[in-house]
């Protein structure tokens, strides 16, 4: 491990205490896993503390767990994980917290910490359905107006489940359930682990 | 005396200074936005979806039809996620010839940047010098991967093909005879390197051209000077990146400060902003031409000297050459796992960024193991750049409105995803 990881976890440790639930450092990436109740005030500390000194959010995204071949230890269905940066000391953290409700995903907003993370929350909610509650404006940012499902989620099918055409007896745009088969050219294969071996 | 109320102006999507489909609902006061609130999504193809259900070499052409003004950075950004997740080495050549596509393209992109720019303020005729620019590095672009725009060159493990030893010739044809087109292919008659280094000689000049047009101009200052400006404080806050960053004053670069490939051996130069107003992100976006050029003549004069290898010679990532295919039975055994099931990459997550021109362009990938990524997040410099708008335009006038869309240099191929 580097010298600026090696400080920068221990930065974290620091002043972060047991807030961090789990701290990994893999392919010169740290990243921490917080808890859902903690997740606001962990952001905070990573914003106002010089000596971590993240001024920048650089991304929020949702991922759903749910098919996952490694499947992580919290058990949990979604996540949202944030990239940081810091331009003063120049490293970079990714943050993961676990939505506890897998029916009703909700993670606090950190709007008020980030301005910038107003839009991936937007996007975060609408593609994966995890509401950000704090947030001011949660609207559907990418999708239709009016679309309904969230179509990130591993259950929703890729060709969706409506489909837009003109009607010429109507005269106007309408919907209508898809027409198309999904198709599959290339199956998902994940190799065991003695694959190969003579 | 009569009620005033606010007016509500649809700006786009079909709209030429809307960059693309951008549809914004914007707050009048008379002739001051109060408020603007930009609809998105109108180009979304949820490329991260289609990727999840894509083997990993599959969906690199996708990157391309991401920012479809920059094509080579995104696929560089892609191809460097994988590559970490692989921990492979590229062979120098290769990142050699990835920066100098990576300078070719941000130039492409600032030059029709500066024209479309242009066209928006009322300066007509920058579009068509740009273009004329353009039309050589195009040129490039198809000389290397045969397509002028959507390359998909870059390879995890390297790039496809090394550069070619010849170029493409104007033809005689019944507009234009052979006396006339012969001044055309002078600089093309050599190797595609040759090329290019005719076009660094030529290249500062004619950006002392465009200048003369612009930098004085008083229209365009009227236009642009004290329009949209970002504080140092305010753009961290936003999560600005790239010559928007740099505009605001900081001195933020991620080939300098991350340096990725083989940045940290080219020298260069990172220009910066004082005032954080649209003319000086232009004033910055034309600097950093300048020193693309220069980068640009450094790598053409490197890959003169060093011919190698340009792909990785691991064949479980890349393809093995059609000779060994042929007559060796490992390599065909190769050859076929790897077009037919694809590569595996090792389970783990990776996030890599690569300066892009229009600022951070990173991709977060986690794999589980699989021939196809499970999770893909493209961050895309242009979706944080627009979610800024509101706060930009706030108490400007209407016209400032297409000033500042395009000091963002947004493209919706990248934003919607």
């Amino acid at each position: 491990m580097s010298a600026t990881l090696e400080a920068l976890s221990h930065n974290l440790n620091k002043h972060l205490g047991d807030r961090v639930k789990s701290l990994k450092v893999a392919l010169g990436e740290v990243t921490i896993e917080v808890d859902a109740t903690d997740y606001l005030s962990a952001m905070q500390t990573l914003h106002d503390e010089p000596e971590l000194g993240f001024e920048e959010l650089i991304d929020l995204c949702g991922v759903d767990y749910s098919t996952c071949a490694e499947p992580p230890l919290t058990g949990r269905r979604f996540a949202a994980v944030s990239h940081l940066l810091s331009i003063a000391r120049n490293w970079r953290l990714r943050v993961r917290c676990f939505a506890p409700d897998d029916d009703f995903p909700s993670l606090p907003s950190i709007t008020g910490v980030w301005n910038s993370v107003n839009w991936f929350e937007r996007e975060a909610f609408d593609l994966f359905g995890i509401v950000f509650p704090g947030h001011d404006d949660l609207r559907r940012i990418l999708t239709d107006y009016g679309f309904v499902g969230h179509p990130f989620r591993k259950d929703f099918p890729i060709s969706g489940y409506v489909e837009m055409r003109y009607d010429p007896e109507q005269q106007r745009v309408i919907y209508q359930p898809v027409t198309i088969e999904p198709r599959e050219i290339t199956p998902r294969i994940v190799r065991e682990a003695t694959y190969g071996d003579v | 005396m009569p009620e005033l109320r606010n007016f509500t102006l649809n700006f786009g999507p079909q709209h030429p200074a809307a960059h693309g489909v951008l549809r914004m609902v914007l707050e009048l006061d008379g002739e001051v936005v109060m408020r603007a609130d930009p609809h998105i999504g109108l180009l979304h193809r949820a490329t991260e979806k289609l990727a999840e259900n894509k083997t990993w070499i599959q969906s690199l052409p996708y990157m391309d039809r991401l920012d479809y003004v920059s094509m080579m950075c995104n696929e560089h950004a892609y191809c460097l996620a994988i590559e970490k997740l692989l921990q492979i080495e590229v062979p120098i050549r290769a990142q050699y010839i990835r920066v100098m596509f990576d300078e070719i393209t941000r130039i492409l992109n600032h030059l029709l940047w500066v024209g479309c720019h242009g066209l928006d303020v009322g300066a007509m005729t920058m579009v068509l010098y740009a273009f004329r620019e353009r039309e050589d590095l195009v040129d490039a672009y198809e000389a290397v991967s045969g397509a002028r725009m959507h390359a998909a060159y870059y390879r995890p493990g390297g790039v496809y093909r090394d550069l070619p030893d010849r170029l493409p010739q104007y033809q005689e044809s019944k507009w234009k005879s052979a006396a006339q087109i012969k001044p055309f292919n002078e600089a093309r008659s050599g190797t595609l390197l040759d090329f290019l280094d005719d076009f660094v000689n030529r290249f500062p000049k004619l950006l002392d051209e465009y200048e003369t047009l612009l930098t004085d101009n008083r229209i365009w200052k009227q236009r642009l000077v004290d329009v949209g400006i970002v504080s140092p404080e305010r753009a961290l806050q936003r999560g600005f990146s790239g010559p928007m960053l740099r505009g605001s004053g900081i001195a933020w670069d991620l080939r300098k400060k991350q340096p990725y490939e083989v940045y940290d051996r080219l020298d260069f130069d990172i220009p910066v902003g004082v005032t954080g107003d649209s003319y000086d992100r232009y004033l910055v976006r034309m600097e950093e031409m300048r020193q693309s050029n220069r980068i640009l003549r450094q790598c053409v004069d490197w890959l003169q000297k060093h011919p190698g290898p340009v792909m990785s010679a691991d064949h479980k990532v890349a393809p093995p050459d059609r000779e060994a295919m042929k007559s060796n039975m490992e390599e065909l055994i190769h050859h076929f796992k790897l077009c037919t099931e694809g590569i595996h990459v090792p389970a783990g997550e990776a996030y890599s960024a690569v300066e892009h021109p229009k600022g951070e362009f990173g991709i977060y990938l986690i794999s589980d193991g699989a021939n196809k990524p499970y999770r893909l997040k493209i961050r895309a410099p242009g979706y944080v750049h627009l979610s800024a708008m509101d706060e930009m335009v706030r108490g400007h006038m209407l016209a400032d409105v297409v000033t500042i869309i395009g000091s963002q240099d947004v493209v919706f191929g990248e934003i919607d995803r």
